[in-house]
């Protein structure tokens, strides 16, 4: 395990911010934490990164106590946006956290290289646009290779291809066998290239699985005529209007069955959950 | 050590560091020399000051005093500046939390931006020394006076300008962990070194025990360390107590500055 919590517990006042959460993220694989604005992701990883201390639960960063020099220095982030110093370049402030982690300079052209940004390097990060900034955040945060990757919101602010790039920018370390906690509100991102999902919504973990599990059994769609021959035919079907629901994974054989008898098949096609609609019945916010 | 390293990268190519600090050379230079260079060839001079001590003040041998003269009020105010910013602006620039999750201990970060601006501090006394120095070797060789180089007095001098600057990069790194920006942080310590203390020591002589507090605050102290080592002559130099007692509350002041910042600093959450 790279990282477990245990009942982790952050209270502001009386009102638990994080309440109880227990999660676990493997070595090798992409770890989705969604959940919606507030939920709790943000401080969550700060209490992983020895920011912010919990009010009770413990958590356990590779295998070393959250803050501490030996888990800090095995874990890169950037959390709820990048900290650079505006009137320093790209390269510089890359200098400066690389001096603070004891890295040489050299891997500072690396991480550059990694993230696109060579060209830029020597602009000021105050003229830097929203995705370089970001792209600069993740450059720091591979410094000095850590093993575990954690991006709060690495997305956020980004346009379409800014995002396209992030994705892939996270899915080509994950390819190399970077273990990365990646924060998001955004379904689609999660699904798109999490292995794993944990579920956040009010401070408390609802859910943790794989995306497939968290979307359940697949169902057919089924739109045939006349459609209540085929509802008559194919036992545990259920009619939604003029479609059919079927819990059924073999969709040959109840063309099949259905062409045999006489019924005209216009369409058969998996009728997958979304996460979206998983999320929205999990988190209550439909 | 990575960390002053690091510190002392950011500050070295902080515009701020070189305006603040070139603000203050001129400031030096004009109130130390260039005024009084004028004030002694054709000036109208009625104030409390003789030609010959204004002579006196312009001489290279007595560059050190020239030095510590400024530091207890404007020139400990653009230190207490230059580390309120330093140490405020990280927290709205999110620096503080990519330094604390950087590696080392929060100690050892601390540590490093004390470091580093202990070693800006040590830059601009030493370069305040050499451009003042130069304009007295300057006015000296216009006026052809008999001059000498500073003797061991300055040494003591600039140890002392060297504490009194230290103890106001305390209170600016004090002020900018306590309230975590750099706005407040910096208001607050200019109100603080330039008005309060001066509008206590105007109550001060109504009130005695308010008198005797003044003495020792902390710009009350830094005056009474420059006035003991020869610093007279300037607003906020002050004559009340022996050099020793003085400095002994600046070291005080330093501790405690340093001390609850760097607690502040390792215990609180940062969010
Ligand atoms: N220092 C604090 N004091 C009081 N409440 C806080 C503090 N920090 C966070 N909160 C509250 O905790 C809740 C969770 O915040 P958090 O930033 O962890 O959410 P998040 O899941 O990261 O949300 P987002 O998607 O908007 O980034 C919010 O309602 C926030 O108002
Ligand atoms: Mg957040």
């Amino acid at each position: 395990m790279i990282v477990t919590t245990e009942k982790l517990t952050k209270r502001y006042g009386d009102r638990a911010v994080v309440d109880e959460v227990s999660l676990s993220v493997r070595r090798g694989e992409v770890y989705g934490f969604l959940g919606p604005n507030g939920a709790g992701k943000t401080t969550t990883i700060r209490m992983l990164l020895g920011l912010v201390k919990p009010t009770s639960g413990t958590a356990e960063v590779l295998g070393e106590a959250p803050g501490t020099p030996r888990a800090l220095l095995k874990v890169g982030s950037l959390i709820e946006g990048p900290g650079f110093y505006p009137y320093l370049s790209g390269r510089d402030n890359l200098r400066v956290h690389a001096a603070r982690r004891g890295v040489t300079g050299t891997h500072v052209e690396a991480v550059l290289e990694q993230v696109d940004l060579v060209g830029a390097a020597s602009e000021k990060f105050r003229r830097y646009s929203l995705g370089m900034k970001q792209r600069l955040g993740v450059a720091a945060a591979l410094l000095g290779k850590p093993e575990l990757l954690i991006l709060d919101e690495p997305t956020n602010g980004l346009d379409p291809a800014g995002m396209a790039d992030m994705r892939d920018l996270v899915r080509a370390l994950a390819a190399q066998g970077q273990t990365v906690l990646l924060s998001s509100h955004l379904l689609g991102e999660v699904e798109e290239i999490c292995d794993r999902v944990g579920v956040i919504s009010r401070g408390r973990l609802v859910a943790e699985s794989t995306v497939e599990q968290l979307r359940g059994d697949t169902v057919l769609l089924v739109r045939a005529d006349p459609i209540e021959k085929a509802h008559v035919l194919i036992e545990g079907s259920t009619l939604h209007g003029d479609v059919l629901h079927v819990r059924e994974t073999d969709a040959g054989a109840l063309v099949r069955t259905l062409v045999h008898a006489d019924v005209d098949v216009q369409e058969v096609r998996p009728l997958r959950r979304t996460l979206e609609e998983v999320f929205f019945e999990m988190t209550g916010a439909a | 050590m990575g960390s002053v390293k690091a510190e002392l990268l950011r500050l070295w190519k902080w515009p701020a560091t070189w305006v603040l600090i070139g603000v203050w050379l001129v400031m030096t230079l004009t109130f130390g020399y260039v005024f009084n260079y004028l004030a002694l060839n054709g000036g109208t001079n009625r104030g409390d000051l003789s030609q010959q001590q204004l002579i006196s003040s312009m001489q290279p041998e007595n560059v050190g005093a020239a030095v510590v003269r400024g530091l207890p009020m404007f020139g400990g105010a653009i230190v207490l500046v230059l580390a309120a910013l330093a140490v405020g602006s990280g927290y709205g620039w999110g620096t503080w939390k990519t330094t604390l999750t950087a590696g080392p201990r929060r100690v050892s970060a601390m540590a490093g931006t004390l470091g580093a601006l202990g070693i800006v501090v040590v830059v601009l006394v030493a370069l305040t020394f050499v451009v003042d120095l130069g304009a007295a070797v300057a006015v000296a060789s216009l006026e052809g006076w008999d001059w000498n180089l500073p003797g061991w007095a300055a040494v003591e001098a600039l140890g002392a300008a060297l504490l009194i600057a230290a103890m106001w990069t305390g209170f600016g790194v004090f002020l900018g962990v306590v309230t975590r920006g750099p706005a407040l942080a910096v208001g607050l310590g200019l109100m603080w070194a330039i008005v309060t203390e001066n509008l206590l020591r105007g109550v001060g002589s109504l009130l005695g025990p308010v008198e005797s507090l003044t003495k020792v605050l902390p710009g009350g102290s830094a005056g009474n360390l420059a006035g003991a080592v020869g610093g007279a002559g300037a607003p906020g130099v002050l004559t009340d107590l022996s050099g020793t007692t003085a400095a002994l509350f600046l070291v005080g002041y330093v501790v405690f500055f340093v001390g609850a910042a760097t607690v502040l600093k390792v215990r609180r959450d940062l969010v």
